[in-house]
């Protein structure tokens, strides 16, 4: 352990949080009219912001049109000023590609998007600011977009980022936690049927470890479809009251 | 140019394939194709042949100076080249996704699991730091490029060896390769990647994916571990669920594929190294006469259709839990590594190879039998066996683990 003593002798880690507690998330949905849908997610310190335009029909390179389902295309982006340190690209670079293709690959799974042959659905994600676990963040604002733009998906995706420190799994991790060279696992879930529609890991972790982490990352991911499922109704409930029914 | 898109009734022919537990090469579900290291002239180049994929390691150093992140420690970079050489449907100039995602997977594969000791690369503290380039090219796609370049940049790196510097005061000299040795890397662990890839929502699951496998495959995971059995990373791609047991087979499996693969490529490094030692000719070029001779000679496979499924089944029961290492492969010339050929299959498979051995003892037929029938089946004994007179043919050297 470089310097930090990122977990305890009594069980709490940096933020005071204990190994299995989440941050708190605060989240709201339809915060701009243009889109078809769009979400905010504060996640701890780490903030993002999910636009969704679609289903439409195929825009620039027509020869991507999928006769049988739709094409999902998503964009991450770091705001220049997310970072301690000012970004020069917001996006293009091999990280953010990366992301990017990871969110694609993540709600083409959740997404049913055998419903709009020949469409396309674009996932626009900014992180406003990063505190770590960004990948989870931008999978659990874009659910929220997409469920306000009214798309049908399977199931909530719910993502988290979960260390492993001394033989403890520690849930939600932020930034500091996250570059402190332990292992660290990112897991996309759907929660109802146990699904993992993603699933990243980094640095070196035994072999017997391995199914304790996602086991910790699954539970942690059920902590967030939970909170997810509360921003959504609270939200209907307040359209249905704005509309008058 | 675009790929050529695969026909109907050729994906539903992979998939029925697939869905009894059969392979276009005849390889069991578990199976790795044919893996050869071979090491060039210069040290740090590699070429690793998987079956009909090839690619080609070649490592690299600068002095440059370090990230003021982190001034003491030396710089890994990782190139990837996918060019129109190895697939039509490459493009030059162009990161297409799999490329980033291949790149991203070998950067994470060996930069982030800390494999190499980026300190002992530092000349002057915040000044002068050792850049170890990696450049990996494919030469042929034919599937799992991701095994392929994470076995080939390893080899490749654990075969380098970067020019002594001194530093006399304020200046630093790099000396030539006669003036002093040059200098290994050290290298702490050795992560190899293991591509698994998924078909029908998750039900079959295959090793090492061919071309035309990986076309009509839902997803792939790949998993990079160490022989310690410390998994260095972990990576879902395509649109599938997983389920967690189904990520814990896979991490069992790859451990004993690791392992295997591990000891094939000291074992090549060990040759290679014995092979400059002793002044013999060494590197790429010395390997290929060795194909010349086989030039004509086709790759028997031998598929038995009847009774598979229940084989099959049984092995895919049974596989998981072995973990038995590989008899220690032969090596056919100095320099290169191959596994499969003539070899007992022990890819965690339980085969009546026992009983193939004894009858080849009895001599008459030629040593080509023992690669067509490595897969051992009883009943393929009725089947003609090709027989080569050339003269030779007898230079092939055939693994024959009961005469070595």
């Amino acid at each position: 352990m470089a310097g930090l003593e990122l977990l305890s002798d009594q069980g709490y880690r940096l933020d005071g949080r204990k190994a299995t507690e989440l941050r708190k998330v605060q989240a709201r949905m339809g915060v701009f009219a243009q889109a078809d849908g769009s979400a905010y997610i504060e996640q701890g310190n780490t903030k993002a912001l999910a636009v969704v335009y679609g289903p439409h029909e195929m825009r620039g390179s027509r020869s991507r049109t999928l006769h049988d389902r739709a094409v999902i295309n998503c964009q991450y982006s770091m705001a220049t000023f997310s970072t301690a340190e000012r970004k020069r690209r917001p996006h293009g670079d091999r990280k953010s590609t990366e992301m990017s293709l990871h969110l694609k690959q993540t709600f083409e799974a959740a997404v049913m998007t055998q419903l709009y042959p020949r469409s396309q659905i674009d996932i626009y994600v900014k992180v406003l600011q990063a505190d770590g676990g960004n990948y989870s963040v931008c999978v659990n604002a874009a659910t929220l977009a997409v469920i306000d733009a009214g798309i049908p998906m399977r199931d909530y995706v719910c993502a988290c980022t979960v260390g492993f420190v001394d033989e403890t799994p520690l849930a939600d991790l932020c930034f500091a936690e996250e570059s402190g060279g332990g292992s660290s696992l990112a897991l996309a879930l759907l929660p109802r049927g146990g699904q993992i529609a993603l699933l990243q890991m980094d640095a070196r972790l035994h072999q017997d470890h391995l199914e304790a982490l996602m086991e910790a990352a699954m539970t942690a991911c059920k902590g967030v479809s939970k909170v997810l499922d509360e921003v959504v109704r609270q939200h209907l409930q307040e359209v249905s009251v704005l509309t008058g029914e | 140019m675009r790929d050529t898109p695969l026909s109907n009734c050729e994906r539903d022919f992979l998939l029925k394939a697939i869905e009894e537990k059969k392979r276009l090469d005849g390889r069991q579900t578990y199976d790795y194709r044919n893996i050869k290291i071979t090491f060039g002239t210069d040290y740090g180049c590699c070429f690793v042949d998987l079956g009909k994929t090839r690619v080609m390691a070649q490592v690299s150093c600068e002095l440059v100076t370090p990230k003021e992140s982190r001034p003491n420690e030396g710089i890994m970079f990782f190139n990837l080249e996918l060019s129109p050489m190895a697939s039509p449907a490459f493009e030059l100039g162009r990161s297409s996704e799999l490329l980033v995602k291949l790149n991203r997977q070998l950067e994470r594969c060996l930069r982030n699991s800390k494999c190499i000791d980026t300190e002992s690369l530092c000349v002057v503290s915040g000044e002068k730091v050792w850049q170890i380039r990696v450049d990996v090219h494919m030469l042929n796609h034919d599937g799992n490029l991701m095994d392929a370049t994470s076995i080939a940049a390893i080899a490749a790196l654990s075969h380098f060896k970067r020019p002594d510097v001194g530093i006399q005061g304020d200046e630093v000299t790099v000396y030539s390769p006669e003036e002093r040795d040059p200098i290994a890397l050290s290298i702490y662990h050795m992560p190899i990647c293991v591509s698994f890839s998924f078909f029908q929502q998750g039900t079959y699951l295959l090793v090492d994916p061919c071309e035309r496998e990986e076309r009509v495959m839902d997803g792939l995971l790949m998993i990079a571990m160490n022989k310690h059995r410390e998994i260095c990373s972990i990576q879902s791609s395509g649109g599938i669920m997983l389920l967690k047991e189904q990520v814990l087979r896979c991490s069992k499996i790859a451990s004993v594929k690791v392992s295997e693969i591990t000891d094939l490529i000291t074992k090549a490094l060990e040759n290679d190294k014995k092979a400059r030692k002793e002044g013999r000719k060494c590197g790429f070029a010395e390997s290929m006469p060795q194909e010349r001779i086989t030039a004509l000679k086709t790759y028997e496979t031998s598929v038995e259709m009847t009774d598979l499924t229940k084989q099959a089944s049984d092995i895919v029961e049974s596989a998981h839990a072995r973990a038995e290492i590989a008899l220690s492969p032969v090596l056919p010339a100095p320099g290169m590594g191959q596994v499969g050929t003539g070899l007992q299959n022990a890819w965690g498979l339980e085969d009546e190879d026992d009983e193939d051995d004894d009858d080849d003892e009895d001599g008459d037929e030629p040593e080509v039998t023992i690669v067509a029938e490595k897969r051992g089946n009883k009943e393929k004994r009725e089947r003609p066996v090709v027989i080569i007179s050339d003269s030779e043919e007898e230079e092939v050297v055939i693994l024959n683990p009961e005469s070595s």
